[in-house]
């Protein structure tokens, strides 16, 4: 075996993370809050932050603003930033108002920067104004001086964890008032229940939820509860003896803090991006309860027959990803299984006990197909991701919306990462979606060349000349 | 603190880019949090740009929160220096940095020092100054520090061109159909034989800055950008400037009267030259722009006295105000702006041609006041298309904030002879698909909503009760005026401590107000 093959086996086995200097282009975390608030019917999150918060939202949602929104700022006006904030006195003032406007079961208070930089209590002044007002508040500090773009979703789960009801099976015994739950009863008995209470994190849309808990019934587990729940009202007990599992990879300290903090037990599993990872995931769930899944690897394969058109046009294609939130590991894992080259997954954070479960399926991913492990960069640096895109010629680029433009002028085929985020990829029945996301600009390219790649004129760009 | 949903203006660090991108090599780097550069987004999707926005961050991550950013902004300068090298970096202030105080003057000093580009902190308070005073500050800040460095160095062109020549000031990126305005103005320009000198920020002037003194006069097209920059070398040197918006047949021939005026002051040094832009201005107004003769015809007769409400920024809402008053017969019922800093000069500007002034950054004011008034149209931005949208009324959008939708690929500007056209078609559109409604609803036949759902909802009293053969009378009105005559008929009955509304009622409600 010559040297340079020896090197190449070598790159097949490990991972390599890298990490670059965080100049990087992503969408504030205040602009997820809308996943969930969207998610809680009943809620309402008023952002403690500037005109700058704003307005990200305000054109981040788009028309969404328009609809009546359950969602306002509670804008800083200059004399809220000297040394001692009279936050406790505004926010009294402000509240009723939300209160008196929407009458929302619980109220979703963002810290941003402005409140991070002032040092605003919001814990602190949050259960005064819970008593005053007589509506739960939650804090959520989803600022960008600490997280990006989806982690403001974490951030607002990782809060509601903790107002979830204390479950015990013996009926009203040691409840919190503070925290919600159904009335004290005995916990209902699901029939044909055989395994302890497993509660699913992450915001999904109502249709994809329903998915994985679908998938995992078709094994006999039950999922017993979602957080977050359609409504705050109905959050899902937690306590010694549930355990929990995300179907997102960014809401890391949402894992953590049932686990830390309630006495949950954590099921590390790969998230269900993609058959293989779906499959890997019910794979590792099931034994967790005792149960050995049967048929699974069939059904994995079906799904994958099913595809065929599409891997046909993304096999042998590559992806370079620049990343802007930390979920861009598991469709890349997804898309390597298709055959595709990936050459660099960029993410904010990749958390890699939460993760853990991922990198493995990657290497195996890249192994199977015979093509070299990506590099992970985390914090990248958008231009110096760029010297290497424009390199690397990916079919297509996957970047948030700054690069997109400007890619596509220069001849690289791109795609939005925030349908990542934002778009119904989760379990079997979606993974047609995430091809069909990804291809879309390939089968533009399909349509022929019209001899128009190049859109950029010279004199506008100084790094062609 | 307030509450808010949704805003007008931007904060100040939208202003501050909107400038250095307009610019050709000109960075700005944002003093930031993760995520607070999407001023680059907004420029690559609604302004669909080809290049790479010249707007980078500095990260003030936690680090920067514990110790202050050090070194990292100088170094970030001077990277940004030795990548692009760009004529210019301007260092932008945001909320963050407004609020942790560290000291940037002295970081762009250090960072001039070792950076082969000038280095500017740009002079914007998050707390005191929104995204079009940030924009308009920035703008003279940059065009101040030029001539002052080369009259330092003895290098400024002070000696006017020989033929006439103007600067166009204040054209910038995420200006509201900029791009198209300016090609409008160069062409009035050229048509008048007035030569275009510079046009900034809007084409570069960075690399040729001391020349902007060559010009004969300024012309400031918006004064939301660009007035504190024409005024200074004004007050400097009596370079004359001219601040009325060409938009509008009269306000358009003011303009080029005023511009006759500029070069005939200058030109009379040169004695063989008549200037005379009279001839040009009847020309343009009866034969090329169409919208003279639009006011005369009769479709436009049929708009007179309809109602209309105006809101946007001060340039365009009082433009706009003007326009349906004065040169189409329309009634404003209200003309508002959300330029609180100039209400003065737009309350003088729109006298005598509206009913009411709204001066607001607040949108539900503006929706509120509008439903109130149910006008047969609305002239706003997008937030009041969305009121329109909900109140069933038209509305054309006349000024930002705007959606992708109002970055035309056609050729749509709102100045010069070119641009009445296009305000024309716009304001005969808004109201002719209302009217095309209206029909439908007269025999009655095709209105098969219930009364009771239909938008706009005036408060009704939980007092008032309509017995169903009302609602069925109710049902008969047209829909466009039906809101208001159930309006007129509650407050008649509340007036009148009456609590059944009965046919009676409304008609007597009818016939008393009428009276």
């Amino acid at each position: 075996m010559n040297q340079e093959n020896h090197m190449s086996m070598k790159r097949f086995e490990t991972i390599t993370f890298e990490r670059e200097t965080g100049n990087y282009h992503t969408f504030r975390p205040i602009s997820c809050v809308a996943r969930p608030y969207q998610k809680i019917e009943d809620s309402f999150p008023p952002v403690v932050g500037t005109k700058t918060c704003g307005y990200p939202p305000q054109n981040a949602l788009g028309v969404m603003v328009f609809a009546e929104p359950r969602y306002a700022m509670a804008e800083p006006e200059e004399g809220d930033t000297p040394a001692q904030p009279n936050d406790y006195g505004e926010s009294k003032r402000l509240c009723p108002q939300v209160v008196g406007d929407r009458d929302p079961s619980v109220i979703i208070r963002i810290g941003t920067c402005t409140t991070e930089i002032v040092k605003m209590d919001p814990e602190g002044t949050a259960p005064r104004m819970e008593a005053e007002v007589g509506v739960p508040t939650v804090v959520a500090r989803a600022n960008g001086s600490d997280y990006a773009s989806t982690q403001g979703e974490d951030t607002v789960l990782a809060a509601m964890a903790h107002r979830c009801a204390e479950h015990s099976v013996a009926a009203g015994e040691g409840r919190d008032p503070a925290r919600v739950g159904p009335p004290s009863e005995p916990p209902k008995v699901v029939p044909g229940e055989t395994n302890p209470p497993l509660v699913l994190f992450g915001s999904l849309p109502s249709m994809v939820a329903s998915q994985p808990s679908l998938e995992l019934k078709r094994h006999s587990v039950q999922v017993s509860g979602w957080l977050p729940a359609q409504r705050y009202t109905d959050l899902p007990p937690l306590g010694a003896g549930v355990h929990v599992c995300g179907v997102n990879p960014f809401p890391s300290r949402t894992a953590t803090t049932p686990m830390r903090r309630r006495k949950c037990r954590s099921v590390g599993a790969p998230f269900p991006i993609g058959p293989d990872g779906t499959r890997a995931r019910i794979e590792k769930i099931c034994p967790v309860f005792g149960i050995r899944p049967i048929g699974l690897r069939e059904r994995e394969s079906k799904v994958w027959e099913g595809l065929k058109d599409y891997l046909k046009s993304v096999r042998g294609k590559s992806v370079f990803s620049m990343g802007d939130n930390p979920s861009e590991a598991s469709p890349a894992r997804f898309l390597i299984g298709c055959g595709t080259i990936v050459y660099e997954i960029g993410t904010p954070y990749m958390d890699k006990r939460y993760q853990a479960a991922e990198p493995a399926p990657l290497r195996e991913a890249s192994r199977d197909m015979r093509i070299p492990v990506p590099r992970i960069v985390e914090k990248p640096d958008n231009y110096d991701q760029i010297q290497r895109m424009r390199e690397s010629q990916p079919d297509p680029a996957v970047t948030g919306m700054a690069n997109a433009n400007p890619s596509e002028a220069r001849g690289i085929d791109t795609k939005w990462s925030v349908e990542f985020t934002s778009a119904q990829i989760h379990g079997f029945a979606n993974a047609r979606d995430v091809l069909q996301s990804v291809t879309r600009s390939l089968r533009r390219s399909d349509m022929g060349d019209p001899g128009w790649t190049d859109m950029v004129s010279r004199d506008n760009d100084p790094t062609l000349q | 603190m307030k509450l808010a949903y949704r805003m007008y203006a931007g904060p100040a660090h939208i202003g501050t880019p909107r400038v250095a991108s307009s610019s050709k090599n000109v960075h700005a780097i944002m003093h930031a949090p993760l995520g607070d550069d999407y001023f680059n987004v907004m420029r690559s999707m609604p302004e669909r740009d080809r290049d790479s926005t010249p707007v980078t961050a500095s990260i003030a991550d936690r680090h920067v929160l514990a110790r202050g950013s050090q070194d990292k902004v100088v170094e970030n300068i001077t990277r940004k220096g030795r990548e692009e090298r760009p004529d210019l970096i301007l260092l932008t202030p945001t909320c963050t940095s407004s609020t942790l105080q560290e000291d940037l003057q002295n970081f762009v000093r250090r960072a001039s020092v070792i950076s082969d580009s000038d280095v500017i902190l740009a002079d914007v308070n998050h707390y005191r100054v929104d995204e079009l005073q940030a924009a308009d500050r920035t703008l003279e800040q940059v065009v101040r520090y030029y001539p002052n460095r080369a009259l330092g160095q003895g290098t400024l062109g002070r000696s006017p061109a020989n033929a006439p020549t103007a600067n166009i000031i204040g054209t910038s990126t995420l200006g509201f159909h900029n791009q198209h305005d300016c090609r409008e103005l160069k062409r009035l320009l050229r048509d008048i034989g007035i030569g275009v000198n510079q046009i900034v920020p809007e084409g570069g002037f960075v690399g040729n800055p001391n020349n902007l003194p060559k010009a004969w006069f300024n012309l400031v097209p918006y004064r939301e950008v660009g007035l504190s920059t024409a005024v200074y070398p004004d007050e400097e040197s009596g370079m004359p400037y001219i601040s009325t918006t060409p938009v509008g047949i009269p306000d358009t021939a003011d303009c080029t009267r005023q511009m006759q005026g500029c070069v005939g002051e200058r030109a009379t040094v040169l004695p063989s030259q008549g200037i005379n832009y009279e001839p040009y201005i009847d020309q343009q107004t009866r034969f090329v722009s169409q919208a003279a003769w639009f006011s005369r015809s009769i479709d436009c007769r049929n708009l007179t006295g309809k109602r209309a409400v105006i809101s946007g920024d001060a340039t365009h809402a009082a433009a706009m105000t003007k326009i349906l008053a004065r040169e189409m017969g329309i009634r404003v019922c209200c003309a508002g702006t959300y330029c609180g800093h100039d209400a003065e000069w737009f309350s003088e500007r729109v006298r005598g041609f509206r009913d009411e002034i709204l001066v607001t950054d607040d949108h539900k004011e503006v929706g509120d006041t509008t439903a109130r008034a149910e006008p047969s149209a609305i002239s706003g931005t997008q937030t009041e298309r969305h009121v329109g949208k909900r109140l069933d009324i038209p509305c054309g959008v006349i000024s930002s904030p705007v959606h992708t939708q109002n970055s035309p690929l056609g050729y749509r500007p709102y100045l010069g002879y070119e641009g009445t056209n296009q305000i024309a078609d716009l304001v005969y559109n808004s109201f002719t698909l209302g009217m095309e409604d209206h029909p439908l609803d007269l025999p009655g036949g095709h209105d098969t909503e219930a009364v009771t759902e239909l938008p706009p909802a005036p408060p009704t009293g939980k007092d008032l009760i309509r017995d169903p053969e009302s609602q069925l009378e109710l049902s008969k009105i047209p829909k466009f005026v039906r809101g208001r005559i159930r309006g007129k008929t509650e407050r008649f009955a509340r007036q009148n401590g009456i609590s059944d509304i009965t046919v009676g009622v409304t008609y007597a409600a009818r016939d008393g107000l009428a009276a």
